[in-house]
């Protein structure tokens, strides 16, 4: 399957997952190449952790295809295994066995050979900052440190392939900014990573990026790609009354979203409104707030999120 | 299989269990509090007691004394055999568990005055004992109507004479404690593995685990591997406290109580792994726990007598390791049988954990759903 090192990692096709009525994930395509950070953006609930736990076929899908590094999925998910590591959104590690003791257990679990295990403990005790902390319980440690031990554990055995469920979602911001270091660290390295997140700032970050919402993949592609798509339609109001000046944009037509950021507001304008729509939002503002100014303002993740999933509601509702 | 996987598991769980305080101070808590307890008695009558009967006299007196022993109700003959060694013999196979001997001298014996007849019970049963001296009341008047006279002046003490093999003394410990061993290993050994796997999947370790290439059978295994030491520690302490405060004899060979504990420690290990393939929670675990664990108390032959129970729960009984282990302790420690002569329960034991391991195995799935 890999052409020359930039091959595809993952591939799924029409990717179904039903819990009795629910549809968690519903005709999913997906392409992963190697050696990239691929990000999965989506809020609780859009199908992020079924569609990873299908990959590594801890889930039987109800419909659909899956190819990861060559293998179908779930029939080949026993040969999967020592190949990928998974790194669970619940910290899954054992909170009362110290950092070495989790590292050891794993070495041998994921079958790092025994010869190897002492020197490969010592490495990622050294790159993961635990020299200082090593033989401290897990459970007694940080959301950050936890995090990082949870890592360190994933990649014990030098994984091509790395699955990453919300894996900062307990992380304060700096450790957070650390952590995707080494992530990129891993990707450069030649690891290839899917991680899920439902930060913006964490999916700007990803060389691509897909955007789940209720189950349905609604966009996929680099971050810049994503929100190039949004050129011109994204405008920040500055105004004395901004819950005035919301109340009186959000009923417009043209608008399809209006979010408070602060003192300024953030207006994000429906496809094909450029210029000459402007009118009616400058017309509805004056009445409200004489001073209000409005200025073009560049797209963002968030913008992208807000159009895909409006737009590809409402017509289905106007319809009705 | 890969043996350093499994070796990883156990090392894993000998580690998590020597810091979890609750858990090492039920391993020891458990059967000192439990031996104490129940160091006394638990009595009843009983009815329908396998007997064996010799009657070396045959006259129509002697005949019409067994006959009036039978109507009692409370011995019910499976054997019959010509001499009181033979009996003796059967009592220690576990084949009976009271013996009648009419001797040849019957007639005279009456007529003299001296016991007419001996009653030989299994003292390693205490039910049993309490059970025989009903048996000493049969009148034997009514068994000889013709000759009323004589027996009226019967000497102090029955007409029949009563020992008791094997706890001559009577004492309820010395019943109470081999069976002690059972429940409280039932108990445990069920309980621990009860909670071992629903454990790490409340915690969510067992979505780590699947996720690796580690097979169910390391994890079952390397899960049941550390609990055999531990319910050997509890044996040991129950003996010892069972020697020290109630000097409860072991009559057979000690490798052969260990070997009987054992089979029920895997019989119960298993038992428990198969209940943390259902559980969906640790509390669910701990009711099925008891909803094994009562049963095997009520029905296993522990506080009841397995003879007096209709056939329906004895059948239900005949599915409990714990009713085979107490045939296998009892007549170990007590009647110093070998495993070879009671090797139908130790196959009895093989058989529940073969079935339940193999049950445990093929439930557990490497999946989520």
């Amino acid at each position: 399957m890999s052409v020359n090192g930039q091959g595809v990692a993952i591939r799924a096709r029409g990717l179904t997952k039903r819990f009795g009525e629910l549809v968690a994930v519903d005709h999913v395509n997906l392409e992963v190449s190697s050696r990239q950070v691929y990000g999965f953006l989506g809020p609780n609930g859009s199908g992020k952790s079924t569609t990873i736990r299908m990959l590594c076929g801890l889930l039987t899908p109800s419909e659909g295809e899956i190819d990861v590094l060559g293998l179908h999925i779930p029939q080949q998910a026993e040969a999967l295994r020592s190949r990928i590591g998974y790194m669970t959104q619940r910290f899954s590690l054992f909170e009362d066995l110290s950092v070495r003791e989790n590292l050891e257990f794993m070495a041998a679990v994921q079958g790092v050979p025994k010869a190897r295990t002492p020197a490969r403990v010592k490495e990622l005790i050294e790159q993961y900052h635990f020299g200082d902390r090593e033989r401290q319980l897990a459970g007694t440690m940080s959301g950050g440190q936890k995090q990082r031990l949870a890592l360190a554990c994933a990649v014990i055995h030098e994984p091509e392939l790395l699955f990453l469920d919300e894996p900062t979602s307990a992380v304060d911001p700096e450790s957070r900014r650390d952590f995707w270091e080494k992530l990129f660290e891993l990707a450069d390295a030649g690891t290839t990573l899917l991680v899920s997140t439902h930060l913006m700032d964490e999916a700007e970050r990803c060389h691509r990026l897909a955007i789940l919402n209720r189950g349905v993949l609604v966009a996929d592609g680099t971050p810049t790609e994503l929100t190039g798509k949004l050129e011109g339609r994204t405008f920040v109001v500055d105004s004395s009354d901004p819950r005035r000046a919301q109340r009186a944009l959000v009923d417009l037509p043209e608008v399809l979203g209006v979010a408070q950021v602060g003192h300024a507001l953030r207006v994000l304008i429906r496809d094909g409104n450029s210029g000459d729509a402007l009118t009616p939002l400058r017309t509805a503002l004056a009445n409200v707030d004489p001073q209000a100014v409005m200025q073009s303002a560049p797209p963002n993740l968030e913008d992208v999120f807000v159009a895909v999933t409006r737009e590809k509601r409402e017509p289905q509702e106007r319809a009705a | 299989m890969s043996w350093r996987r499994l070796w990883a598991i156990v090392v894993k769980e000998l580690r998590q269990m020597s810091r979890d305080r609750v858990t090492l101070a039920m391993i020891i808590g458990i059967p000192v509090i439990q031996l104490v307890l129940f160091g006394y008695a638990i009595n009843t009558n009983l009815r329908g007691l396998e007997a064996g009967i010799a009657d070396q006299a045959n006259t129509a007196g002697s005949r019409a004394l067994v006959m009036d022993m039978l109507a009692t109700g409370v011995i019910a003959p499976v054997a019959s055999a010509d001499t009181p060694e033979q009996l003796v013999a059967m009592l220690r196979r576990g084949q009976i568990s009271i013996a009648v001997t009419v001797p040849p001298d019957f007639e005279r014996r009456r007529i003299d005055g001296r016991p007419v007849a001996q009653v030989m019970v299994d003292g390693s049963d205490n039910v049993v004992q309490s059970a025989a001296a009903q048996l000493a009341q049969v009148p034997i008047d009514s068994a000889t109507p013709d000759t009323r006279a004589p027996l009226i002046s019967t000497p102090q003490g029955g007409p029949i004479s009563i020992v008791s093999f094997y706890n001559p003394q009577r004492r309820s410990a010395v019943n109470i404690v081999p069976g002690l061993i059972g429940v409280i290993l039932t108990m445990t050994m069920v309980l621990f593995t009860g909670i071992a796997i629903v454990r790490e999947r409340e915690r969510g370790n067992m979505e780590l685990l699947i996720a690796t290439p580690l097979s169910s059978a390391e994890l079952m295994i390397g899960k049941v591997l550390p609990y055999i030491a531990i319910g050997l520690v509890q044996v040991t302490v129950i003996l010892a406290l069972g020697r020290w405060l109630f000097t409860v004899p072991i009559s057979g060979s000690l490798l052969d109580v260990y070997l009987a504990a054992g089979l029920l420690i895997l019989a119960n290990l298993t038992m428990g792994l198969l209940i943390s393939t259902r559980a969906q929670s640790q509390f669910q675990a701990m009711q099925m726990t008891f909803f094994v664990f009562l049963p095997s108390i009520l029905l296993s032959g522990f506080m009841f007598p397995f003879a007096g129970m209709p056939k329906v729960a004895q059948w239900l009984a005949e599915v409990l390791p714990l009713t085979h282990f107490l045939r296998l302790i009892r007549g170990v420690m007590l009647r110093g049988a070998s495993l070879w002569e009671l090797w139908a329960d130790v196959l009895a034991l093989v058989a529940f954990t073969a079935v339940m391991m193999t049950a445990a195995i093929l439930r557990f799935r490497k999946r989520l759903d």
